[in-house]
């Protein structure tokens, strides 16, 4: 089977991305299996099982969404194997901008959207740094020299990376992508896979369920701003 | 630059020697929150005085940064990326929407115009597709795109896909806030213009040159009217865009000067692909491609005749032109706008 993982904002066209590479591989849909990693809610499975695609929800709920990733990505490939897919994807939302879902030697696929604003390729972190592949949705609609200074912007945080303008409504693009897909390489399972990036670190009072405002609360992991003078 | 060259400039040159020469390191810097290093410093010696804390946040060290920063100035030292030149480019026939053959080859060069006619749903976009992701007979219509003569290795195709071909259509607008002048200079500096105060002024003077209504650097850009920011958005592809192919996706109504605005194109060295049903853009080019049923059933070189009737459809575009200036200008029409009469 072969894995890729696939991450972006919320609202980028991770979904319709992921639907249209399906659309050019020509693989029957029983071969392919979706597993979605979302915080509270999502909508994206009835997508999935319109197109007769498998898929797996897993909300994170009041845990980390990248530690509820970690913890879940073995048993995710699992399940995988035993439905005997030839191709799992599995799709996170960045919700914090920390988020890099991505392991090592495992297709990397970032999503970020050209109305996000120019400026957001440079704010997004590890999750568009450590892609392999960055997928730009929504071009169609701005102007040529926003995408252009887009991808310089994407180009400044990840050199190496390659980019690729789709249109999640109509396909443009997904042969690029398709490519990508077709040379990675067969896994039997993730065990001793390495994650590209740590995960955000906080184990702190609040984490437990603290509610209360004040010092005397917190323990644990917790960073405070410095403010200047008044 | 070759990463040994650069690694050696980042070792023993200090910080403002590099960025007076490469101003767009200072963007590495300011992408890790840092401000406030000591620019007469080597790289390593300012990271030893500098915070750690912040850099632990982005799961960096100093020879990650070392690393990181020797990437970025060989990616951006030998100017922002574009997609290299291109002479010429072949399509390669495939076949249509129900398999018919089309055309087997349309090869066109560096300062050629092709218009592309067809009805709609025809398979104009499709064929853009092709042109967009360098075809190479694996999209639905089977076509080839060769560049320069010759099939691009998946490497080469990989790696110039997306850069090859600048678009341009009624969908588009500007979705950032920003004045006209800011908007020119941020693209400029994308670029990494030499002399960025002038490029934008000359793409600010084709720009104005082609709007039928003049515009102030000051304006922003989301308050230009649609022929506005339509001559904005073909004079900045003419002067800055990276990509050697344009294709402009029906400019009809947008009230600009649209011959002059495709000669510009073609003048800066491009090869425009025009999607369009206005006779007199269509009638414009050498040459035009006709789609029907997905497949390119046609070429037809645009003859003497066609372009004698050119002088005859630009007096009745004129008409149109006044007739809608006029209306705006809240005139009776009469005959004397017909006629051109003033």
């Amino acid at each position: 089977m072969r894995l890729i993982t696939v991450a972006g904002p919320p609202s980028s066209g991770k979904t319709s991305v992921i639907l249209k590479l399906i659309g050019t591989l020509n693989m029957p849909v029983s071969e392919i299996g979706v597993v979605k990693f979302d915080c509270l809610t999502s909508f994206d499975h009835l997508r999935y099982e319109a197109m007769g695609i498998r898929v797996e929800t897993g909300f994170s709920g009041r845990v980390c969404p990248d530690h509820y990733f970690v913890g879940n990505i073995e048993a995710a490939v699992a399940w995988g194997l035993k439905s005997g897919f030839r191709l799992m994807v599995t799709e996170s939302a960045g919700l914090c901008n920390r988020c890099s879902p991505y392991l090592k030697g495992i297709l990397a696929v970032c999503v970020i959207d050209n109305l996000s604003g120019v400026n957001t390729p440079r704010k997004i972190g590890p999750m568009l740094k450590l892609a392999d592949v960055v997928v730009v949705t929504k071009g169609d609609i701005v102007s040529q020299a926003e995408r252009e200074v887009f991808s310089f912007n994407i180009r400044q945080v990840n050199t190496s990376a390659a980019i690729i303008f789709m249109n999640g409504i109509t396909g443009q693009g997904a042969t690029m992508l398709e490519k990508h897909v077709r040379i990675t390489k067969e896994i039997e399972g993730l065990r001793d896979v390495r994650l590209r990036f740590t995960t955000p670190a906080a184990v702190c009072s609040y984490c437990t369920g603290e509610m209360r405002i004040g010092e005397e609360y917190q323990m644990g992991t917790l960073k405070k701003m410095e403010f200047r003078q008044p | 630059m070759t990463p040994e060259k650069c690694m050696e400039m980042v070792v023993t040159m200090p910080l403002r020697a590099i960025l007076e020469e490469y101003p767009v390191c200072r963007d590495f810097f300011l992408n890790l929150r840092i401000a406030d290093l000591d620019w007469e410093l080597t790289l390593l010696q300012a990271l030893e005085t500098a915070n750690p804390d912040v850099f632990d946040e982005f799961g960096l060290d100093k020879g990650m940064i070392l690393r990181d920063f020797c990437r970025f100035l060989e990616t951006f030292a030998a100017g922002t990326e574009g997609a290299g030149e291109v002479r010429s480019l072949t399509i390669v026939g495939g076949h249509g929407k129900t398999g018919e053959s089309e055309i087997p080859e349309l090869t066109v060069s560096v300062g050629d115009i092709i218009s592309i006619v067809g009805p709609t749903g025809s398979g104009k976009s499709r064929l853009l597709a092709d042109i967009e992701c360098l075809a190479d007979g694996d999209t639905p219509t089977g076509r080839k795109i060769l560049i320069d003569g010759r099939t691009l290795t998946d490497d080469e195709r990989f790696d110039r896909a997306g850069r090859m071909v600048a678009q341009l259509s009624q969908n588009m607008n500007f979705v950032m806030d920003l004045t006209v002048h800011e908007f020119l200079e941020m693209h400029a500096v994308s670029r990494q213009s030499k002399d960025v105060e002038k490029t934008v002024s000359q793409c600010f003077e084709c720009a104005t040159n082609l709007a039928g209504e003049r515009f102030t650097r000051d304006t922003k850009v989301t308050q230009l009217s649609g022929g506005q920011s339509r001559a904005l958005m073909i004079a900045d592809t003419a002067c800055m865009s990276c990509s050697p192919i344009v294709l402009i996706d029906e400019i009809e109504n947008a009230g600009i000067d649209r011959r002059r605005a495709v000669e510009l194109l073609a003048k800066k060295e491009k090869i425009v692909f025009l999607a369009t049903h206005d006779p007199l853009l269509a009638l414009s080019a050498q040459k035009r491609i006709v789609i029907k049923n997905g497949a390119i059933s046609r070429v037809i070189e645009t003859s003497g005749d066609e372009r004698e009737c050119l002088g005859t459809i630009e007096k009745l575009d004129a008409i149109l032109y006044r007739l809608r200036n006029s209306l705006r200008d809240g005139q009776v029409i009469g005959k004397h706008i017909m006629e051109g009469i003033e």
